[in-house]
């Protein structure tokens, strides 16, 4: 294979994939575009938006409003679903057509799908799952730090020579920039280098989800429960201990398991990924794997009958006891 | 139909070594499990074959360890497995990793389904089933949870994060698996004495013709440049409450979470 990627000494700018729902732009993509108007100040570089997608002028709007000063639109029926062959020979053409030096990607399924296949075409590195970008000024290049081994450390990864500098990057990472109507950027349209003939995947059916299972993502509070909750009926004692507290339920894989909880409920790195201000966890041990889900959460309280139980190594208070005993005593003082 | 799955050894717990300069993982520190989401990558495959016939080779780029799990996948019934192998692979990216395992899989003639894992739980990028099928110019489809093949066309079930998605297109292409249907095949006797017996070559750098610009640490884009545990740093000292009443625990709890403006 040569290596036939991109210049670093003609590399420029930040770009960001803009990624849509219903003609608005995802908050992981604005959260993105602030954090390149960051780094765009410290490496004196202009920010770019490329947007994809069937009419989606207005997400090309908000992109400028939420800090891009430049807007690759590409837009027409190929793109009104999204497709790895479509939307990966749109950002490969760009790339070489307009060398970046970073490209930033929201780490979502579609990010995750995209961002290797364009990687791969342009022969260079990607960053995964980032949580922070730094700007390194003495060497010119960005930091990507991420975690690594299920969460219980953090791995710095750098991309010192190829270009971009590619990474996905987490939501709610960064915070949401202030949406400024009044800013102003340039529009290009681009023409669509893809027909219909070239994607070779087709979407033939969709189910949505009933309930969206974002209130465990979402919940300021969570009580989780484990193997240590005993039996089923303490575990719904769990759904009235949220309750009182505004919470909802979790719960640890042992007691998914154990068939005492919904899968989706699972928490941990095969689980959900969550960011309470609150996290309260019942007769779980706090292996590393459910850690792996709670890195985010703000205050940890454990309950459990073992004082020697990890989880109080990750836990700001804990209460050494029984459960059966705990729960509906804190249940009372709540009532 | 000819099946390649794609298996990666991954550390068994959460304590792995790494290399102290290098930050590349010391694989043989610790014990080496198949990564589940390749076990499920697996389970397709063996439920694709009994369906419609073919062969599944497992294909690994490891240390002579990963022989271990590559057997492990012959006694759950592929047919035939290869060790990619040489001291030169070791810190290969995922660029480098997907440009290696695609030159496994081309010295395998090809394949008309490739299946991967979702990601690896210790590296966990994601990253090297997207790349190994822009490295082969395949169909590419993620997140796969069930696999159906008629007459070439294949249908993927995909999970999303607004629910289900089925996306059909033409072999060959590759597909990323989150998880298998339910599956009630117990490995066998005679399957595990199969792989106990069956030769499993290892190919080297040489045997692959792969560029040397290209694998390894100088065909890496990427670097780990430092590995911190944050664990440690944001080490939080617990306030243990212990030898109370239930009661009392439970009032000095929500007291002090009242205190500190956390309730
Ligand atoms: C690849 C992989 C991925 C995984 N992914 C996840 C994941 O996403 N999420 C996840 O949670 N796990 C995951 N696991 C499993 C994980 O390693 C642990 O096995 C699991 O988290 C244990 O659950 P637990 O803490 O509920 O159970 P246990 O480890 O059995 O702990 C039970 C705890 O309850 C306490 N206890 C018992 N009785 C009582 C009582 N009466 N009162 C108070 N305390 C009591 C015990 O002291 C103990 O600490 C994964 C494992 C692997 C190998
Ligand atoms: C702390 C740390 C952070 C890292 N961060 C990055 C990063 O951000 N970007 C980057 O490019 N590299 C990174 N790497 C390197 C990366 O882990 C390796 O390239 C690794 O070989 C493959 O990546 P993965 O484990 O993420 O696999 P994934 O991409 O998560 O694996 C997905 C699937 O690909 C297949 N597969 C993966 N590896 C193999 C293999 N060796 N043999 C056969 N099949 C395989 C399996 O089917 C697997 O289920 C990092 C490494 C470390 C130690």
């Amino acid at each position: 294979m040569d290596i036939d990627g991109i210049n670093k000494n003609c590399s420029s700018g930040i770009w960001v994939f803009i990624e849509q729902t219903d003609n608005k732009p995802k908050d992981v993509s604005c959260e993105l575009l602030g954090q390149a108007r960051v780094l765009a100040a410290q490496m004196k570089l202009a920010v770019t938006a490329v947007v994809i997608g069937h009419g989606v002028n207005q997400v090309a709007r908000e992109a400028i409003a939420f800090g891009a000063d430049k807007i690759f639109l590409v837009d027409g029926p190929e793109y009104e679903h999204y497709s790895t062959d479509a939307f990966s020979t749109v950002c490969t053409k760009l790339i070489y057509t307009y060398k970046p030096a970073v490209f930033l990607l929201g780490s979502t399924e579609i990010g995750r799908d995209l961002a290797p296949r364009v990687a791969c075409r342009v022969k260079t590195g990607l960053i995964a799952d980032c949580t922070g970008i730094y700007f390194a000024a003495d060497d010119k290049q960005l930091i990507w730090t991420r975690p690594a081994y299920g969460e219980a450390a953090i791995a710095e990864v750098v991309c010192p020579e190829r270009r971009p500098q590619m990474g996905t990057v987490r939501p709610q990472v960064f915070e949401l920039p202030v949406r400024d109507a009044y800013r102003s950027g340039e529009i290009i349209q681009v023409d669509s280098p893809v027909s219909f003939n070239e994607i070779r995947t087709s979407l033939v059916k969709t189910l949505e989800k009933q309930s969206k299972n974002n209130s465990l993502k979402e919940a300021d509070i969570v009580v989780a429960g484990g193997r240590g909750v005993g039996n089923v009926k303490q575990f719904l004692l769990l759904e009235t201990l949220a309750k009182k507290l505004g919470g909802v339920v979790g719960a640890s894989r042992a007691a998914v398991d154990e068939g005492w909880s919904d899968p989706a409920c699972q928490i941990g790195q095969t689980g959900q990924i969550i960011k309470p201000k609150l996290y309260i966890a019942c007769g779980i041990s706090g292996a590393v794997h459910h850690l792996a889900g709670i890195a985010a959460a703000r205050t940890v309280v454990a309950i459990n009958k073992d004082p020697k139980a990890p989880i109080f190594k990750r836990a700001h208070y804990g209460i050494v006891g029984e459960i059966e005993q705990i729960i509906p005593a804190l249940i009372e003082q709540l009532s | 139909m000819k099946i390649i799955v794609c298996v990666k050894q991954v550390p068994l717990t959460g304590d792995v070594a790494l290399h102290p300069e290098k930050y590349t993982l010391l694989r043989q520190s610790a014990l080496g499990m198949l990564n589940p989401y390749d076990k499920e990558a697996m389970e397709m495959a063996l439920a694709l074959r009994e369906k419609h016939g073919g062969q599944i080779y497992v294909l690994s780029m490891g240390p002579e360890q990963a022989r271990e799990i590559l057997r492990e996948c012959l006694a759950m019934g592929a047919d035939e497995a290869v060790l990619l192998n040489d001291p030169c692979f070791s810190g290969s990216d995922t660029l480098a990793t997907s440009y290696i395992l695609a030159a496994g899989v081309r010295k395998l003639g090809g394949a008309n389904l490739i299946l991967c894992g979702q990601c690896a739980l210790d590296g966990s990028t994601a990253q090297v089933g997207p790349e190994l099928a822009a490295q082969l110019d395949f169909v590419q489809i993620t997140r796969g949870i069930n696999i159906d093949i008629e007459s070439d066309i294949l249908t993927v079930q995909r999970k999303t994060e607004n629910g289900l998605e089925w996306l059909t297109a033409s072999l060959p292409a590759l597909v990323t698996i989150l998880q298998a249907p339910q599956s009630s095949r117990l490995p066998t006797v005679k399957g595990a004495i199969r792989a106990k017996n069956k030769e499993i070559p290892a190919w080297n750098a040489v045997d692959l013709a792969v560029s040397r610009n290209s694998i390894g640490i100088s065909g890496s884009p990427t670097r780990v440049r430092r590995i911190a545990t944050p664990f440690v740093n944001t080490a939080v000292s617990c306030q243990l409450i212990t030898g109370q009443t239930p009661e009392q625990s439970a009032r000095v709890l929500i007291g002090k979470l009242r205190e500190n403006l956390i309730l």
